[in-house]
């Protein structure tokens, strides 16, 4: 293992060291006015979504969900979104953020067209409860129809079961997954068809078929060759685009239909 | 309102909570309630490892982990559980390889070691390779693992149910025991009163009483607190791990794990100054005297940036393709939030209020105690949200995610074997008012003041007055501002009125929660003339084993006073030595 090496002969870094003068110096960050739009939907009020717009100015690193914040901390307090770590590992925050799915809390303002309107809205192919808050149940019913987990019914050794380097790397892209459903919000097969298993569970079927310590490949690929299955797919790579932890999605879907193939279900 | 019946709740779905639901769920009903949807927790945040003495790379047994521990708590640390949780490491690790989770391999294909603050061969000679890792990730595959197996084997969770009161009632005995739970359904804005014989808190930890922290925006304390409004005392309070390596102003952790394969800190002279504070094991000193160190660089003038006001974390010795493959998770963090590429250049970092080493007192089976003595049957806490002790004053890095499978597995056994031993106890009829009025009192207050602002206030305080420098004055300075912001929370209001998901609702009981928290972190840091760990009082700045070699235990009574504060009574609870007598920590 090279990168192993690396650290076994890797020399003493050195005491001092002359410092680059912007070392880490980023200069003062300046402020700057932005236009938030946020399509508001509260059933308790009125059946009719409707858009709202504020004003505000934020600060040089300040992502998407800072600005949220700010409208809901200081404006509007029923402004309703669900949101935990703020650093794209907990999946709570996925949106639709100038049309495209995005985790608010990874989306830097900076890097966004500041001179239009920002537009935010909650994901799609799922049902709107409140503002950016859907109901998850769907997505997670079809994450767990593919057998989200390890099984093995072989011996079980009393250490650990041994695995290469290569067989852990096979499947090391689709452990990435945090289950924000911005892949399968994303897909225009599962908006048109709620039954459809979508991305994300075909992702996280991918962690186990590809992983060689599982014995329960062909039971997944019997379930995603089914008729809601893999084959709806069409490669439109919207799911690619859209996942925040940079998963070759529709790699791995293809990688599935391959599979399926190969073992000729 | 609706009543459930369980012979086990479990309050909250992080690691300490799955893992103990695994446990319970094959042998009792069990329910697990969390506010949040379980792969949301802050158990996925952790990165660098879980460490234990599986010695595939090189030699290590578990008592030299168990001494690696104590030292590293300051020797505040419960003895017994140390021993306990180095013993079940083991296992821990290799429970969760069996359970699917994906480790990274050596070349012979067992779980990889690498090195992490504090852990060392033969009780402080060199750092070992102690921490079992994937990549820089590892608390996201132990939540995914987790949860995976909870699918496996069916627990029911009921997902966005705030849990807000403890039901106790009093036995035959005239003791207070646990009868269940009041919580609150996030969708509908129902109240449901939950049934149960045993109750097991693992509802997580409370960084967010400060501003700059690695702690999610839900991590507000509400098991710590809701067991002290039962009257159940909370343990050594006083002692909050600053994370040396926050992304610098935005508190986002930078994992140890970048020390462990490397990386070093420099000051703005381009030092490495680590080599002056531990010049044994420097950037791998614990996090309480790496903090420390760093702080001590800024305040000295030796600070980084426009403002001087951080250090700098630098990685780039090392090949592009070690960073890659080790730190890939960390390396983007820096990239996204502050445009720093860490092949070429230093990352701006700065300490970060990361873990609450105190909580809910429990023993050895995680069995709650209701004083310094006795514990509670059928009350139950494991993971942050608990002080077994474990970490005493400071814990090493990778024992948190230990923690939570050691101790939350022990928890669900625990609570599901005296469940089937047990009988329900009668719910009162008023067991849910105390929850409707605070909730009513809320929404249909008409106050002025906003919940934001005062939390703000909090947090800003709490970073400047309670962080890794403390003084009498500026606890003291704390504690009156948070006495004031109490007052203002009693005359605070909600915009939100409606039902479903009210948020605006939760974050102002949440606010609730962290103020009373503070004031107890505050009164117990006052109350501790020392230096120990993580609290380090510049007026007190030695250990002091003859006065305070002991546990705090702050409660809350109407009738007591303690450090001039009304409302909260001070006691201490021995701490539990079996193997090391103390000594002076050096590294």
């Amino acid at each position: 293992m090279a990168s192993q090496k690396a650290t076994e002969e890797l020399n003493e870094p050195a005491s001092k060291v002359e410092l680059k003068s912007e070392a880490g110096g980023a200069d003062a960050i300046p402020t700057y006015d932005i236009t938030l739009q946020v399509r508001r939907y509260s059933p308790e009020i009125s059946e009719e979504a409707h858009w709202d717009e504020f004003k505000l100015t934020m600060f040089g690193t300040d992502r998407v969900l800072d600005a949220l914040h700010k409208v809901k901390w200081e404006i509007d307090g029923s402004l309703s979104f669900r949101r935990s770590c703020a650093h794209g590992i907990c999946g709570s925050d996925a949106m639709r953020i100038n049309g495209r799915n995005r985790l608010a809390c990874k989306t830097l303002l900076k890097d966004l067209d500041l001179t239009k309107p920002i537009t935010v809205e909650a994901i799609k192919g799922l049902p709107c409860e409140k503002d950016l808050i859907v109901d998850m149940e769907p997505f997670f019913q079809a994450y767990r129809e593919v057998m989200p987990f390890l099984m093995n019914d072989g011996h079980e050794p009393e250490r650990e079961r041994y695995q290469s380097v290569e067989d852990r790397e096979r499947f090391d892209d689709t452990t990435k997954c945090i289950l924000c459903a911005a892949c399968t919000s994303s897909c225009p097969v599962f908006w048109t068809d709620g039954q459809y298993f979508g991305p994300a569970a075909i992702v996280n079927a991918h962690r186990f078929i590809f992983d060689s310590r599982d014995d329960a490949g062909d039971m997944r690929l019997e379930i995603l060759n089914d008729k809601e299955g893999v084959w709806r797919c069409r490669t439109t790579f919207n799911c690619t685009e859209a996942c925040p932890r940079g998963i070759q999605i529709t790699k791995a879907i293809a990688e599935v239909k391959q599979a399926i193939i190969a073992r000729s279900l | 309102m609706q009543v459930h019946k369980y012979d086990v709740v479990i309050i909250g779905a992080g690691g300490a909570g799955m893992r103990a639901a695994i446990e319970s769920g094959q042998r009792a009903r069990t329910a697990v309630l969390t506010k949040l949807y379980p792969t949301r927790s802050h158990t996925g945040a952790a990165q660098g490892g879980m460490c234990a003495a599986l010695a595939n790379v090189e030699e290590d047994n578990w008592e030299w982990h168990t001494f690696d521990t104590v030292k590293g708590g300051d020797y505040l640390v419960d003895q017994d559980a140390a021993e306990v949780m180095a013993k079940e490491a083991i296992d821990a690790v290799l429970d969760l390889e069996k359970m699917g989770l994906p480790f990274n391999r050596t070349p012979e294909g067992r779980i990889d070691q690498r090195r992490f603050g504090g852990h060392t061969r033969d009780h402080g000679k060199a750092p070992v390779r102690r921490a079992c890792y994937a990549a820089d990730r590892t608390g996201h595959m132990i939540l995914q693992t987790l949860y995976q197996n909870c699918v496996k084997h069916n627990v029911e969770f009921f997902n966005e149910y705030y849990v807000l009161d403890l039901i106790m009632v009093e036995d035959e005995d005239g003791k207070k025991r646990p009868a269940g739970v009041v919580s609150y359904d996030l969708a509908t804005g129902d109240v449901h009163v939950f049934q149960a014989k045993s109750i097991v808190f693992a509802s997580g930890g409370c960084g967010k009483i400060f501003k700059t922290t690695s702690n999610a925006h839900t991590l507000t304390g509400d098991g710590m607190a809701i067991a002290l409004r039962n009257g159940i005392p909370l343990e050594d309070m006083e002692f909050v791990q600053f994370h040396p390596t926050g992304l610098a102003g935005l508190g986002i952790l930078v994992s140890e794990a970048a020390r462990g394969e490397g990386g070093i800190l420099r000051n703005s002279e381009g030092e490495r100054f680590m080599e002056r504070y531990a010049p044994t094991i420097k950037d791998l000193a614990p996090r309480d005297i790496v903090a420390r160190s760093m702080a001590n660089e800024v305040r000295e003038g030796r600070g980084c940036g426009p403002n001087k006001d951080y250090v700098l974390l630098d990685l780039t010795h090392l090949e592009p393709a070690h960073i890659d493959a080790k730190l890939p998770d960390i390396t983007e963090f820096a990239r996204t939030y502050l445009g720093v590429e860490p092949y070429t250049e230093p990352v701006p970092v700065f300490p970060t209020a990361h873990y609450a080493m105190g909580g809910i007192p429990t023993n050895i089976e995680a069995e709650v105690y209701a004083n310094s003595e006795e514990t509670i049957p059928g009350l139950y806490a494991a993971g942050e949200v608990a002080c077994v002790s474990v970490h005493g004053s400071n814990r090493l890095g990778t024992n948190s995610l230990l923690d939570i499978n050691v101790f939350g597995k022990r928890a669900g056994i625990s609570a599901a074997e005296y469940a089937q031993t047990a009988d329900f106890l009668p719910i009162p009829e008023d067991a849910a008012n105390r929850t409707l009025e605070l909730l009513g009192m809320l929404r249909d207050g008409t106050g002025t003041e906003k919940v934001g602002a005062i939390r703000k206030e909090l947090q800003d305080v709490m970073d400047t007055d309670m962080q890794v420098f403390r003084t009498a004055d500026t606890i003291k300075n704390a504690l009156n501002v948070i006495a004031n912001l109490e007052e203002r929370y009693k005359n605070i209001s909600v915009q939100d009125k409606g039902k479903r998901f009210n948020l605006d609702l939760l974050e102002a009981v949440e606010l609730g929660f962290l103020l009373e928290l503070a004031k107890v972190m505050s009164v117990a840091a006052l109350h501790r003339q020392e230096s120990r760990g993580g609290h380090f009082r510049e007026d007190f700045p030695n250990r002091d084993d003859e006065k305070f070699m002991k546990h705090s235990m702050v409660y809350l009574d109407p009738e007591a006073e303690t450090e001039s504060i009304a409302g909260l009574r001070f006691d201490t609870k021995p701490v539990i030595f079996t193997r090391y007598e103390p000594m002076e920590r050096k590294y």
